[in-house]
């Protein structure tokens, strides 16, 4: 399905390692089992690659021997082409980021503490390290000014989750590694972080491992997905769209689980369809010629941009009272392109306007995605898949039609899309 | 009584501060005595249980018995009286700080470990500064503590109030016995107070403010 290729992935400069594992056994002491058995992975520089699969499958294990935090039994893993063995495990420990569940930060640093720790372990003078510090900051989308002094437990969830991405990022590693990273919020803000870390890898490029049990999540955010079952074999390995085309056994088949066709409506993103450009006013606009502005246009509503671009709030013209445009109080969510149109019908069923404001890098205001741009998308998918079905018959059905959106088509209506 | 005081305001000075001296250093000594054994504790899963029973059992150790066994050794004195309340100061802190070392979220040691922190500077700027508002509550119960015990080794010719008290004893039924016996106990509770308050404002300037209760 070529319309499902986002068309983002340009070119960047890459600055990532490529990981290679060869082999790798762990056999935890006392056990019979391996926990991992003889695995052999590649992961592409400059690549997302989602670890995925049931609890206890060696997931965890697989992916805390690759900065050492568990030695395996046998078999070689290497970054760059360097064994991993070859460094002290320090030095090799503060060239890879570390994420894991709900940031686990240090609750007596502050935020800015927090962040430095690798920095200054690398022997960063302070002025670097406090430049880097905003930096990162307003990378995860939190104002440096508001937040770097605060200790974690003055922080939400989500915010603490963003100053632990924050930190991985801290000395520039060219490879991050994140057990479950998002497991612990809501999913509203979920899905933010992983929008987030969506745009921060659009203009950084690392190479990132990810564990998570969620399918959805894999193949959201995965450039490949590896399943995983019992005692780390590969059940497959490849990108999400052929992970959910074509399973490559039962395991696979199973994991990927009921609405896999439905699924792929979480491969297209938001940046593949066209986004609609309703009036915007800047903070500090004359509130009259936002006005006039926007009955010109025939807008309802207008969009209110902060002085970097960023959205602040999606006002209708009766609330824009006074004479200048000023900061629209609430919360606004907005979407980051590369998120999924299952997102995409989340954030509108909860926005009131229809529709949904869509940001790119460094949150900078891209246009809006409304509700008939997607539901005419799903339904030209739809075609699609069916003429496919007449061309190659399924392979199989999926019996689950239940969904978490309700307005879309059902599996039935939906299935086919597999290539058989 | 209060003439009595005023007679002798000097000496009772010099007594209060000689007490408070024993009891700081003493509790100093314990400090770093306790953490550094808990540390070693946490670290060999099997000795912690030994650890436990011998911080509970050695506060049943009359400190009498404790300094009789000492005499032999160290004779009679300062050093003496030294070593009697840093031995008792040590159990309380020691307790809190195998407690204090163990409720260390093992994801955050995790974390600094995988930043490429070693061992020892794990343990310095996180385990420690975690653990800080538990030891020193355990420092709070040991300083207590240890100036009712500084009063007993006074009887070994140690140096602090606890001397009038024994003079108090001695000549029950004299003219000043109460009085000796009265202002010291009464110099040890203020002096106790004070200690204590003084402990708080340490603790306020030492415990970040992220992990202050
Ligand atoms: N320290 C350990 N000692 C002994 N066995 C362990 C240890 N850590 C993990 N295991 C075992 O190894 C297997 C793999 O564990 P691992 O933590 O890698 O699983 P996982 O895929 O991350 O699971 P989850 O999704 O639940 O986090 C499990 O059977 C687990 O019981
Ligand atoms: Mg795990």
């Amino acid at each position: 399905m070529t319309t499902m290729e986002s068309t983002d992935k340009q070119q960047h400069t890459v600055s990532g390692a490529e990981i290679t594992l060869d082999g790798v056994s762990k056999i935890y002491r006392g056990q019979q089992a391996p926990a991992v058995d003889n695995i052999s992975l590649t992961v592409p520089a400059g690549e997302i690659v989602m670890f995925v699969g049931p609890s206890g499958c060696g997931k965890t294990t697989t992916l805390k021997m690759i900065n050492r935090l568990i030695e395996p039994t046998s078999g070689t893993i290497s970054i760059g082409g360097e064994n991993i063995r070859a460094k002290k495990v320090d030095e090799l420990r503060r060239t890879i980021g570390y994420v894991i569940q709900g940031g686990s930060l240090f609750p007596h640093m502050s935020v800015a503490k927090n962040i430095s720790i690798v920095p200054k372990l690398l022997g960063w003078n302070t002025s670097r390290v406090k430049d880097r510090v905003d930096e990162l900051l307003d990378l995860v989308g939190l104002d440096a000014a508001k937040y770097r002094d605060r200790y974690p437990r003055e922080l939400s969830g989500g915010q603490q989750q963003r100053v632990g991405v924050a930190r991985g990022l801290a000395a520039d590693p060219p490879v991050i590694l994140m057990d479950e990273p998002f497991g612990a919020v809501d999913p509203i803000t979920r899905q933010r972080l992983q929008d987030e870390l969506l745009s921060i890898q659009r203009e950084l490029h690392k190479t990132i491992v990810c564990v998570t049990h969620d399918i959805d999540e894999a193949i959201k955010l995965g450039d490949r997905v590896l399943i995983l079952q019992e005692g780390a074999h590969v059940a497959q390995y490849d990108t999400p769209e052929v992970v959910l085309s074509s399973p490559a056994n039962d395991f696979a088949q199973d994991f990927v689980g009921a609405g896999s066709s439905l699924k792929r409506l979480s491969l297209a993103r938001i940046a593949d369809l066209e986004l609609k450009t309703p009036t915007t006013a800047k903070v500090g606009d004359s509130t009259a010629q936002v006005r006039s502005r926007a009955e010109a246009n025939g807008d309802g509503s207008v969009i209110v941009l902060d002085d970097r671009n960023r959205p602040l709030g999606w006002p209708w013209l009766r609330q824009l009272t006074g004479e200048k445009i000023v900061q629209p109080s609430g919360d606004l969510i907005n979407l980051d392109s590369r998120a999924t149109l299952n997102d995409a019908l989340d954030t509108m069923l909860v926005s009131g306007h229809g529709g949904a404001v869509v940001t790119g890098d460094r949150d900078a205001y891209l246009g809006v995605i409304d509700f008939k741009t997607v539901t005419d998308f799903i339904e030209e998918m739809q075609r699609e898949a069916e003429t496919e079905t007449k061309a190659a018959p399924a392979a199989g059905s999926d019996e689950h039609p239940a969904s978490r959106i309700s307005i879309a088509p059902t599996d039935e209506e939906l299935d086919g899309g597999r290539e058989g | 009584m209060w003439d009595f005081v005023v007679d002798r305001r000097e000496q009772l000075l010099i007594n209060a501060w000689n007490h408070a001296y024993l009891v700081i250093l003493a509790v100093l000594f314990a400090t770093v005595i306790a953490v550094v054994l808990a540390v070693v504790v946490t670290r060999l899963p099997k000795v912690e249980p030994v650890a436990n029973a011998v911080s509970a059992a050695g506060l049943t150790i009359p400190s009498f018995a404790l300094i009789g066994l000492l005499l032999p050794v160290t004779g009679l004195g300062d050093v003496t009286a030294l070593v009697a309340v840093t031995f008792y100061a040590v159990l309380p802190i020691l307790r809190n700080a195998i407690v204090g070392l163990q409720g260390v979220e093992p994801g955050l040691v995790e974390s600094a470990r995988g930043m490429g922190m070693s061992e020892p500077m794990t343990l310095l700027r996180i385990k420690l500064p975690l653990a800080w508002p538990v030891i020193l509550s355990g420092i709070r119960v040991s300083l207590q503590m240890s100036m009712g015990v500084a009063a007993i080794a006074a009887y070994v010719l140690g140096p602090g109030l606890g001397a009038w008290i024994f003079q108090g004893l001695t000549q029950v039924g004299g003219k000043n016995a109460v009085n000796y016996a009265l202002s010291a106990t009464i110099g040890i509770v203020l002096l106790a107070l004070i200690l204590d308050l003084a402990l708080l404002l340490v603790g306020r300037l030492t415990t970040s403010k992220g992990v202050r209760v």
